[in-house]
């Protein structure tokens, strides 16, 4: 301030600048500081304290022999094939059911929307209980007279991710169906009269005409569904807490409890830079496409 | 199923007399119609059975849950389990229930709201009308950065928060909220804002208005509906979330969803399914009350910060 003869550059817009002090905070010592530091301190051997004591890979090697370990990612694999795959089909076709000028169009989408108000916590405890052996849907089934009757995916730990995945769906579908909805509305009414006229069938008019037209859409859709598949968590922790034994375990429930509980805080960074790794897999070839075409225009 | 309203001859188009549209009255009962309304109130069941399992749950006594069917309606209707799980429920030695949970979270999260709505309307502002050198850079980094899983970034804020003392603290959660508000926010208001008219700007700054007094007296006075689409958005998520409370508040801090999760998940004592449903009810009740109420602007909420993105 002091050697000032004309407005320096650091001070034009000074009001602007001083206002986005939490937001430039945020990004640079939180965002890339943060995220540089955990990956800088899994090549350490830190325990109970994070410790510079760079021992190369050793993490990542131990993490990758790690039985519990294995088991998150294959949870995670099977479970996001299913979110994904599901949420997308059951999503489009509900929009595409409203898309019909239906009556009580409102309430409708009220009813399939809901569950995405209620935390993961809500919808894991709910359904956790509607999927108790002894009192759910299996003992009612029983007592109608089938009494062979098995839908027990809780306990029994060859089909437990599938109880997860149960549950993720009711929750999170409404979203997908809002943004296929909105996709939908955004479609020309001449492209649906030129099919008719055609004498297009209207299931061949969605799937080879609409749902090609819709591709930003499902490409946001999909990013948003696979950052939502990575950080699940609290689901998991209120239905089955990782159970039985490990078999519903997900990498960020390893991470939180290797950090904060095993307190080996070495192996809880690499496996959240395992996490990262994945996560730039999806966004990064996404962020190219969508922010390094439109540099172009 | 529908394709038979599409299929007839080309010659009806000609025939200007009929109109554009065709064959257009069909019966109320036709089969498409069955099929659709039928699937769709099908699937609405699935998705209110839940609800309505809870709440029955959570009205009857435990003799008759032990008894009876999850799904009958409740023969004698109690409200003992909503005033025990309110204000009798354990969590480890404390037994004063979920209300200590629902004061936390209030106290976490209207001042989160508050301070996570200012901030990101201050920052979505600048980033509309007073782009500075490098502004779009670390914009860009904000919007990268909501996409990092929370697991890389909990241990440094940790760190961090230890370092300025408000580890453990309310005040430390309230602070990692309105950070990781901030992207999702930030592009709400940066979008909102630059698609006001731009003479709206120019005129007031002719008139020698400055940064923040263009903010308060002309930005914000145009701009409520999307912060009560940014409040929307804030309530239901600080008051869902699980991670955060659970990382950075200690037993007596706890928000209300951690501590729900404590009571229905503790180990010890006898299940009590109908005071656990309550608890669940009550924690829910929250976002679902601001759900209904707020309707199409929820739903705009979340397509505003979902497709733009």
């Amino acid at each position: 301030m002091s050697k000032s003869e004309r407005p320096n550059q650091l001070f034009r817009n000074l009001n602007a600048k001083v206002a986005s002090i939490p937001m430039i905070l945020t990004a640079l010592v939180v965002f890339v500081g943060g995220t540089a530091w955990t990956v800088l301190y899994s090549f350490t051997n830190s325990k109970l304290l994070p410790r510079l004591n760079f021992v190369g890979l050793d993490q990542y090697y131990r993490l990758w022999s790690t039985p519990r370990w294995l088991v998150s990612i294959e949870n995670l694999l099977i479970y996001g094939v299913l979110s994904l795959v599901f949420s997308l089909v059951i999503g489009f076709v509900l929009a595409a059911l409203l898309d019909q000028k239906i009556r009580f169009e409102d309430t409708f989408r009220t009813i399939f929307l809901y569950p995405f108000a209620l935390s993961f916590i809500v919808t894991g405890l709910v359904w956790q209980w509607l999927l108790n052996p002894d009192f759910g849907i299996q003992h009612v089934v029983r007592s109608l007279g089938w009494e062979s009757f098995s839908f027990n995916p809780l306990y029994d730990s060859s089909i437990v991710i599938y109880g997860i995945s149960i549950a993720a769906l009711w929750q999170g579908t409404g979203l997908i169906m809002c943004l296929m909805l909105a996709g939908l509305r955004g479609i020309d009414e001449d492209i649906w009269k030129a099919a008719r006229v055609d004498g297009i069938p209207m299931w061949k008019t969605y799937l080879f005409i609409i749902i090609p037209m819709m591709r930003p859409v499902f490409i946001t859709t999909l990013v948003i569904i696979a950052s939502g598949i990575v950080k699940v968590y609290d689901l998991v922790v209120a239905q089955t807490s990782g159970g039985p034994g490990i078999a519903s375990e997900v990498p960020a429930k390893y991470v939180y409890d290797y950090m904060f509980f095993a307190q080996n805080l070495g192996q809880g960074f690499a496996a959240s830079t395992m996490m990262l790794l994945s996560v730039m897999i999806v966004i990064v070839p996404w962020a190219y496409l969508e922010f390094g075409g439109r540099k172009r225009v | 199923m529908s394709d038979q309203a599409v299929s007839l001859p080309p010659a009806t188009i000609g025939r200007e007399a009929l109109g554009p549209r065709g064959p257009k009255p069909r019966h109320t009962f036709s089969r498409r119609n069955i099929f659709l309304y039928g699937t769709l109130i099908v699937v609405a069941l699935y998705y209110l059975l839940p609800l309505y399992v809870m709440v029955v749950t959570s009205l009857k006594g435990m003799p008759e849950i032990r008894l009876g069917n999850i799904f009958s309606p409740p023969l004698e209707i109690t409200f003992e389990p909503w005033v025990k799980a309110w204000s009798q429920a354990c969590t480890g030695l404390n037994c004063d229930g979920l209300s200590r949970g629902f004061w936390n979270s209030v106290r976490i999260t209207v001042p989160s709201v508050i301070l996570s709505i200012a901030i990101a309307s201050v920052n979505g502002y600048a980033l509309a009308n007073w782009r500075f050198k490098g502004a779009d850079t670390f914009f860009v980094i904000l919007i990268v950065g909501a996409f990092i899983p929370y697991q890389v970034m909990i241990y440094p804020i940790v760190i961090i928060l230890r370092e300025i003392g408000l580890y453990g603290s309310l005040s430390g959660l309230v602070i990692v909220h309105s950070i990781f508000g901030m992207p999702i926010l930030t592009l709400l208001f940066r979008n909102y804002f630059s698609s006001m008219p731009e003479e709206l700007f120019r005129a007031a700054r002719v008139d020698g208005a400055g940064f923040w007094g263009i903010y308060l007296r002309i930005m914000l006075p145009m701009s409520l509906p999307i912060f009560v689409v940014a409040v929307i958005l804030q309530v239901t998520g600080i008051w869902n979330d699980f991670l955060f409370g659970v990382v950075y508040t200690r037993p007596d801090t706890y928000p209300m969803t951690v501590q729900l999760n404590n009571i229905v998940n503790s180990v010890q004592g006898v299940k009590e399914y109908n005071v656990n449903m309550a608890a669940t009810i009550l924690t829910g009740l929250v976002p679902l009350i601001v759900y209904f109420i707020s309707g199409k602007l929820f739903v705009r909420g979340i397509a505003a910060g979902a497709v733009k993105g």
